[in-house]
C-alpha cells in the first residue's frame, strides 16, 4: 500500500457497466508523513472506508483492490483500504490524525 | 485509476485476433492541479465510447479486463468512465462542457 491524502473527488455518470460510482476520490500521493514527496502526483480511487477529504489513507492498487466485496470483479486498480490515525517511525510519531 | 484526456485514436489493421473490432483510444495524462496534458501517453481499450478531447480515467493492469467489453483480451489498460467533473482542495477545477 501507498500513503495519500483524500485532495478531491471526481464525479463520472458515464461509466463501464461494472464499475460503482458515482463518486470517486482523488488522491494526492505523500510520504509517510502526510507531506508531499516533491513534485504532485494524483490517482483515482474507490473509496472503501468512507474517507473525507484532507484524511491520509492508504491506498492499494493493482489487482489487490479488487479484493473486497465492493469491489470484486470490477475493473478497479486503487482502493482506499485505511484511514490512518498513526504512523510511528523509528519510535517516533511521524502523523498523527 | 489515472485522469487522462482523449487525445486521438490507434488504428491498428494488423491485430491479434481476439482484439479486432475494438476501439483503441490515445490517451493523455493529465496533472489534476492543472487540468493540462503531462505529455505522457498510453493506449487504452474503450469501454464508454469516450471521444476526443473528453477527460475519462482509465484502468491499468489486469484489473483493466474486468469489463464485458475488455474480459479475456489481451488489454491493459481500460477506459472506464467519462469524467464530468473534478473537485479539487475544495475547488472545481474542471466541469464537463464549461470552458
Amino acid at each position: 500500500m501507498i500513503f495519500g491524502r483524500v485532495a478531491g473527488s471526481v464525479v463520472a455518470t458515464r461509466r463501464s457497466d461494472r464499475v460503482e460510482g458515482p463518486k470517486f476520490l482523488l488522491v494526492e500521493l505523500t510520504d509517510c508523513r502526510g507531506g508531499s514527496p516533491g513534485s504532485r502526483d494524483f490517482l483515482v480511487a474507490v473509496d472503501g472506508v468512507g474517507a473525507g477529504v484532507g484524511e491520509l489513507v492508504m491506498v492499494t492498487q493493482g489487482p489487490s483492490a479488487r479484493q473486497t466485496t465492493r469491489t470484486d470483479r470490477q475493473p478497479v486498480d486503487a482502493l482506499i483500504c485505511g484511514i490512518i490515525d498513526l504512523v510511528e517511525e523509528r519510535g517516533a510519531v511521524a502523523f498523527r490524525k | 485509476m489515472l485522469l487522462a484526456r482523449v487525445a486521438g485514436t490507434v488504428v491498428s489493421t494488423n491485430k491479434e485476433p481476439k482484439i479486432e473490432g475494438f476501439k483503441f483510444l490515445l490517451l493523455e495524462k493529465i496533472d489534476p492541479a492543472t487540468m493540462k496534458g503531462k505529455n505522457d501517453f498510453v493506449v487504452a481499450m474503450d469501454t464508454v465510447d469516450a471521444g476526443v478531447g473528453e477527460v475519462v480515467f482509465y484502468v491499468s493492469g489486469s484489473s483493466s479486463r474486468m469489463t464485458t467489453v475488455t474480459d479475456g483480451k489481451p488489454s491493459d489498460a481500460a477506459v472506464v468512465a467519462i469524467v464530468d467533473a473534478v473537485d479539487l482542495d475544495g475547488r472545481l477545477v474542471y466541469q464537463k462542457d464549461r470552458p
